[in-house]
């Protein structure tokens, strides 16, 4: 229900600063990737191939230090792209969003896919396919950031 | 032993509309006129400044509108001149609990007029019960800080 | 299992827009309204649980605080909320938990939300950390649309079947929404305008999404003492259940949606349902996305995985066929996001108590309300029945 508006709005912006602490799993994961390395853990009671590196595994609520180097290809589990912009939105759009499953490992990797053209919709879902190959794309320069992988591009 | 740690430095910016309304609407277009409103509750009788739209004792919608005094006594005051990111104004400020006279409950605002270079200063001049009045800007845009503080009635 | 709880009453505001009220006002109408509907007062309660998805939504943090004149909570007990989507059952749940504890006869419940006082994908952008994920989950559609895309082509359901299936649920809740006299979005729409609407994140489309709703529901659960004498026709909580996953949102199967299957499991168990189809009379699935709706359908057990658009498209989850799913519009068309869970529980409620006036389901005794929060990281179902 509408009723008219004729009573004051008060337009405000909150902005709040933050230091979040990596603390040692994302340093460490996150040197690796500088280097071109994506790490995982692997928990000594379930045998799971954890990514990105975790201090410890949440199913079985051991601490997982045995760090490993993961393949960097694997294939595309779910993805969908998004068109639309909201406020302050980290990644600007048009993205693919994408879950992928590396090689040899048991979890599912947050990502994009990207190296293909976004800006027709049916385009990209003739070339985007469920279970297709996809391997991480680099960035010249990397700073220790989620996005030194560019995206993951479709294995030709 | 000196600890090496990494952070993350981001901001959070998120945009807001308030809804002021029917009630802060008609507060805020007094302040705009230079005055204050209150309401009153037809069951206990209390003035409430700014005005509200119910009682919080009685649960009552307050629909009676008056001009409250400009004027009243300092309940409490706190001297601040640390600086927090996205304060509103630049310290040193002085808060205060302001009694407006004739009213129920105390109006939460800004003491000024006087020097606040330090704590001592502002004590010399202020104490509980001074007496204040409140001092406008001359633009005015229907906000809170259109009266600019408190400051002492000579 | 606790001590039986019932729910005497339950009050809703009008949805939409509503800049013509402050946030506490637009709460105080809810609690003014359960107050009437059960003719109790402020004075009766023993204690409140107030909900809110994150309270950076209005600007305001922890509102329970800003709420406390309009929740007569001054001199209670209080309790604070705030598990997303699923707050509104999450509030549900602490005020059954309160009174099953038997150390309290009546809590008052209060959902709400004021989403156009601010930025709902920005906000809801925050429950990511920023090292890693918040990157890739921009806001709710990306979600929603990556596990129905992956749900459908795991069970190789043709495209143009699941857009039918969908656009079924769409036109049935728009229509649906009509009879609620609380509901926000009450558009009437054609298959054809709801088949070419404008795309969110394909297939999302427009009228597969729910709306950004201003709005309040406020409730009172009950020992059964009070129950007994309060007059009047109640509602008794027959079942619950609530599970979770990682926060990592690649740990977990998203299809064989683990935590909805097991919500609904311990539910069912507790209120001894063992054909959800055959003994629900009426569910109230928490469906912001009308894709999702489907695979809530087959998550909770209504149907076989696979098979939802089937059943969907022979109309047995509109309002006339086996299972009435959502007589009231649901989440599709009304989501103030703090309130929603509880809107689920309140026509629920409702529905069993034959108060649910022209969108009542005729002789319903059993019902099931659920709402989901996170990144489909927790489910919450609760089912509520007319007899204790």
């Amino acid at each position: 229900m509408e009723k008219k508006l004729d009573y004051m709005i008060l337009t405000d912006e909150i902005a709040i600063p933050y230091e979040n602490a990596y603390g040692p799993t994302w340093t460490r994961f996150f040197k690796g990737l500088k280097e071109e390395i994506i790490y995982g853990t692997r928990c000594p009671k379930c045998g799971r191939v954890l990514v990105p590196a975790r201090s410890f595994c949440s199913r079985c609520f051991v601490e997982t230090d045995n760090w490993v180097e993961v393949s960097q290809e694997g294939a595309l589990i779910s993805w969908a792209l998004t068109e639309y912009e909201y406020f302050g939105m980290p990644t600007k759009p048009p993205f693919i969003g994408a879950l992928i499953k590396l090689d040899g490992t048991d979890t599912n990797f947050l990502h994009l896919i990207g190296g293909i053209d976004l800006s027709d919709p049916e385009y990209v879902r003739e070339t985007v396919k469920n279970g297709m190959k996809v391997k991480a794309v680099w960035k010249e320069e990397k700073e220790g950031h989620i996005l030194d992988i560019k995206y993951f591009a479709p294995v030709k | 032993m000196k600890k090496d740690f990494n952070t993350l430095s981001n901001v959070i910016r998120l945009p807001h509309k308030y809804a002021a309304g029917p009630t802060f609407t008609r507060f805020y277009n007094g302040l705009k006129e230079g005055k204050i409103y209150g309401t009153i509750c037809p069951s206990c009788k209390k003035v409430f400044v700014p005005a509200r739209s119910y009682c919080p004792d009685c649960l009552k919608n307050l629909d009676e509108w008056v001009e409250v005094s400009q004027e009243g006594e300092v309940v409490a005051w706190a001297y601040s001149d640390r600086e927090f990111f996205g304060m509103p104004g630049k310290p040193p400020v002085v808060i205060a609990l302001i009694k407006l006279d004739g009213t129920d409950c105390n109006f939460l605002h800004l003491v000024g007029g006087i020097k606040m270079e330090n704590p001592d200063e502002v004590k010399s001049v202020i104490k509980k019960g001074t007496r204040v009045r409140a001092a406008w800007n001359d633009e005015k845009r229907g906000h809170m800080l259109d009266i600019r503080y408190f400051e002492p009635v000579s | 299992m606790g001590k039986p709880v019932a729910i005497i009453g339950s009050g809703q505001t009008h949805h939409g827009r509503r800049f013509d009220v402050t946030y506490p006002e637009l709460v105080k109408e809810a609690v003014d309204a359960v107050f009437e509907n059960t003719g109790l007062s402020p004075d009766d309660i023993d204690g409140v649980v107030s909900g809110t998805m994150p309270s950076m939504m209005e600007g305001v943090a922890l509102t329970h605080f800003y709420f406390a004149d309009v929740l007569r909570s001054v001199g209670k007990p209080i309790l604070k909320t705030e598990t997303c989507g699923s707050t509104g059952i999450s509030l549900a749940f602490t005020g059954y938990y309160w009174v099953a504890s038997g150390m309290a006869d009546l809590i008052l419940v209060v959902g709400s939300e004021k989403m156009n006082e601010g930025d709902s994908q920005a906000t809801m952008t925050t429950v990511l950390e920023p090292f890693y994920q918040r990157f890739f989950i921009s806001g709710a559609p990306g979600i929603f649309s990556m596990q129905s895309q992956e749900w459908s082509v795991r069970f190789g359901i043709p495209e143009d079947k699941v857009r039918a299936a969908a656009t079924r649920i769409s036109l049935d809740h728009h229509n649906d929404a009509f009879d609620n006299p609380y509901a926000h979005i009450k558009k009437k729409l054609t298959e054809d305008e709801i088949n070419n609407a404008r795309i969110i994140t394909y297939p999302v489309r427009l009228w597969d999404v729910c709306p950004n709703s201003d709005g309040a529901c406020a409730m009172i659960f009950a020992s059964e003492k009070m129950a007994n004498k309060i007059g009047k026709k109640v509602s008794w909580v027959k079942g619950l259940g609530y599970s979770g996953e990682e926060y990592w949102f690649g740990d977990s199967d998203k299809v064989r949606w683990q935590c909805a299957i097991d919500a609904a499991r311990q539910a069912y168990d507790m209120a001894g349902i063992k054909n959800p189809r055959k003994e629900l009379d009426v569910a109230e699935v928490y469906n912001p996305f009308t894709f999702q709706e489907l695979l809530f359908y087959e998550c909770f057990g209504f149907c076989d995985f696979g098979k939802a658009c089937d059943l969907t498209l022979q109309g047995t989850f509109s309002r006339e066929g086996e299972l009435p799913c959502d007589p009231s519009g649901g989440t599709l068309c009304t989501n103030p996001i703090g309130a929603t869970g509880l809107n689920r529980v309140a026509e629920a409620a409702l529905q069993v108590t034959g108060q649910a006036g022209d969108h009542q389901i005729s002789g319903a005794k059993m019902a099931l309300a659920h709402a989901m929060g996170g990144v489909d990281q927790y489910n919450g179902v609760m089912i509520i029945g007319s007899e204790k």
